[in-house]
């Protein structure tokens, strides 16, 4: 059995879940695939991963996954996902996220997340269009390019995913293209073993809305636009800002270490509980203290 | 709640809601600063470190509420505080916990809107926001508190209710009642029933989350991270949880969700009753309203009329027994409530022309004096 097919029988969802809803040809399957395989090479219990989404097309990448899934509201998918970690940190968390839903309207949950440095691992699939309602233009559909919104070209500038993660303190960058599906998978991988908020922009091919309007003929002059247009961090040192222009870099843009959110607060905890001076705090506003932090102990899952 | 064993302390209504959350098994707080329900968070989060308990101050209303949601299918017990302006960005995914049938508390300490309004005033302004601020067919339970002992009590009971209905719960309490201090004595644990969160028996392989058939039971709902895999969406879904647009699929979901609460509006009702017997006029309040109205009562009576109060602890559903029995004998039902007819047009509802209804509107960010309701009630019984 190819590995292919043993990473797609042992975490898709076995009951009448698939064809996905996704276009033929979409690269979202390929960034599903890469997750897939990385979860896969991290070699997680399956009850022990959840996947989180919020709403558009990458928003239906949880329902054909074997996991604890988890499809929100459009741009909540991180702070979902925050409240699933901090309450049960033994899981491994995974918010799919789309490029309108991570950085427009979920644009706050997202820079805050990155600062935040809570164990989990957000994917954004950047297709630079809104591929669900119809090929609006998004918070990365770069500059000059045509929407249903922008029939005549886009007036607005694009976000750099990656860069305003690094910006917003993420602990974990990296970038690549669906065109490099080893690379994705390798790239998730790392980000779910990093230590800390990591995020992976996987740029892709919706040909359907984006490549229609901005004279793609086919999702293959997509993929083959991404492997001409992306250059690797290393290589993208050594070149100015105009050779860059219209390029994205591609590789890990940011691998550091700071306290995790939930260890941090862990620690603070432990030291606080034979503090005697926090405990007399608590103890003036609940009288029952002892009893009812038994009992709150006690439930604890 | 049975008797306490516990010692009179003075505490503050939005500590005592905090310590009632506690008391309820809550492990998980997500919030977002506003006035007048900050404490709520000061305290938990002075708490719940020391209680094995975890709390996040998120980066906005929507987040803390998506937090809450996310942390309940975890596993853990989880609310959040907030006022008008917090609630408001709130309904989003109060909606979400709805349709996907999530326990979680929302505490509402109300304040005079609409947007910022008179953040230190109160108001009860957010009544009919608690029923329907979310789009879609859905149902809601809220209770509104009274006294300090209430923010204690009551949160408990949010709490066991989002549970037992797994459901969004509102406490819809106000400025007044959240700010009061006042010597209570608490309930001691092992004194009051906490509902635990109830896991599924079944294995993995057939769990269904949702409802088959009208009339199931409601499931249990399995912890993310127990060996159930299951898909929450807030689209309309199946009892596996999974998207559908089949028709029946869709009538039993959303008739569902609205009928768990609606059918059992008599059950959740909860009154105080004073000086009812032999009352033919009939003061209908609820939260710090109910505390003036009840002077008020007194001073009517010294003047001749044979007032009644009727406090309402459950504000939703929205029960008509008790009050269609009691419009038989009053003539006259008056409500005075912080907003310009919120609760009322629930009461005109129910008393259905049986008897004169008559609003009591205050919107200018202070309380009620007895006065005020005792003149009203005066004028409008033509004494």
């Amino acid at each position: 059995m190819s590995e292919a097919i043993k990473v797609a029988r042992t975490y898709l969802r076995p009951d009448k879940k698939l064809p996905t809803v996704w276009c033929g040809g979409c690269g979202l399957g390929i960034i599903m695939s890469a997750m897939l395989r990385a979860i896969a090479n991290v070699g997680v219990d399956k009850n022990k991963v959840a996947v989180v989404s919020g709403i558009g097309c990458t928003g239906r990448m949880p329902t054909y996954v074997d996991f604890n899934t988890l499809h929100t509201t459009h741009g909540r998918g991180l702070a979902f996902a925050t409240g699933v970690k901090v309450a049960r940190p033994e899981l491994t968390v995974i918010a799919a996220m789309g490029d309108g839903d991570a950085l427009a309207i979920g644009g706050n949950h997202f820079i805050h997340a990155c600062r935040r440095n809570i164990d989990m691992t957000a994917v954004v699939a950047n297709n630079q269009i809104y591929g669900m309602t119809g090929g609006q233009y998004s918070p990365t559909t770069p500059h000059g390019k045509r929407g249903t919104t922008a029939p005549y070209g886009n007036v607005e500038h694009a976000f750099d995913t990656a860069a305003l993660a690094v910006g917003a303190g993420a602990t974990f960058v990296a970038r690549t293209s669906v065109y490099h599906a080893r690379e994705a998978a390798a790239l998730i991988e790392k980000a779910i073993r990093h230590k800390g908020f990591s995020v992976v922009e996987v740029m892709a091919n919706c040909h359907t809305s984006y490549g229609r309007m901005n004279k793609f003929a086919s999702p293959v002059d997509m993929l083959e636009w991404m492997r001409d247009n992306s250059v690797p961090v290393k290589a993208a040192e050594r070149m100015d800002a105009k050779d860059l222009e219209g390029k994205f870099t591609r590789g890990i843009m940011v691998e550091t270490e700071k306290p995790e959110f939930i260890q941090a607060y862990d620690e603070l905890a432990e030291r606080m509980v034979a503090d005697p001076a926090a405990v007399a705090g608590v103890k003036k506003i609940i009288q029952a203290y002892d009893e009812m932090a038994d009992q709150l102990k006690s439930t604890e899952g | 709640m049975s008797e306490s064993k516990g010692r009179m302390q003075v505490l503050q209504g939005n500590e005592a809601c905090a310590v009632g959350a506690l008391a309820a098994g809550v492990n998980f707080f997500g919030g977002y600063p506003i006035t007048p329900s900050s404490e709520i968070a000061e305290v938990m989060s002075q708490c719940l470190p020391l209680m094995g308990g975890r709390f996040i101050q998120m980066e906005d209303e929507i987040a803390s509420i998506a937090a809450i949601v996310g942390a309940s299918l975890a596993g853990a017990k989880a609310m959040t505080a907030t006022s008008g302006p917090g609630f408001s960005l709130m309904q989003e995914n109060i909606g979400f916990a709805a349709i996907a049938e999530v326990p979680c508390l929302i505490v509402n300490v109300q304040r005079a809107g609409p947007s910022t309004g008179l953040p230190t005033q109160p108001a009860q302004a957010d009544v009919q926001q608690t029923r329907w601020g979310t789009h879609g067919d859905h149902a809601m339970i809220a209770l509104a508190p009274s006294s300090v002992l209430e923010c204690f009590t009551m949160t408990v009971d949010c709490i066991n209710l989002s549970e037992r209905y797994r459901t969004p719960v509102v406490l819809l309490s106000d400025e007044v009642i959240g700010h009061m201090r006042e010597s209570v004595t608490l309930p001691a644990p092992g004194t009051y029933r906490v509902e635990p969160r109830k896991l599924p028996e079944e294995d993995g392989s057939d769990y269904r989350p949702y409802c088959e058939c009208e009339g199931d039971p409601l499931p249990a709902l399995s912890a993310f991270g127990d060996e159930h895999r299951y898909h929450v969406t807030g689209l309309t879904h199946d009892a596996r949880g999974f998207p559908t647009m089949v028709k029946e699929e869709v009538d039993l979901k959303i008739r569902g969700i609205v009928g768990k609460i609606e059918n059992c509006a008599d059950e959740l009702a909860s009154y105080e009753e004073f000086m009812i017997d032999d009352a033919d006029v009939l003061l209908f309040a609820y939260g710090s309203t109910a505390r003036v109205a009840k002077s008020s009562v007194r001073d009517l009576r010294k003047r001749g009329v044979r007032a009644g109060l009727l406090r309402t602890r459950t504000i939703w559903p929205f029960s008509s027994t008790r009050l269609q029995e009691l419009s038989e004998q009053m003539k006259l039902v008056v409500v005075p409530e912080m907003n310009l007819g919120q609760l009322s047009l629930e009461v005109e509802r129910a008393v259905c022309g049986a008897t004169e209804v008559r609003q009591l509107g205050k919107v200018d960010g202070d309380l009620f004096t007895p006065d005020e309701i005792a003149e009203f009630t005066m004028e409008a019984v033509g004494k």
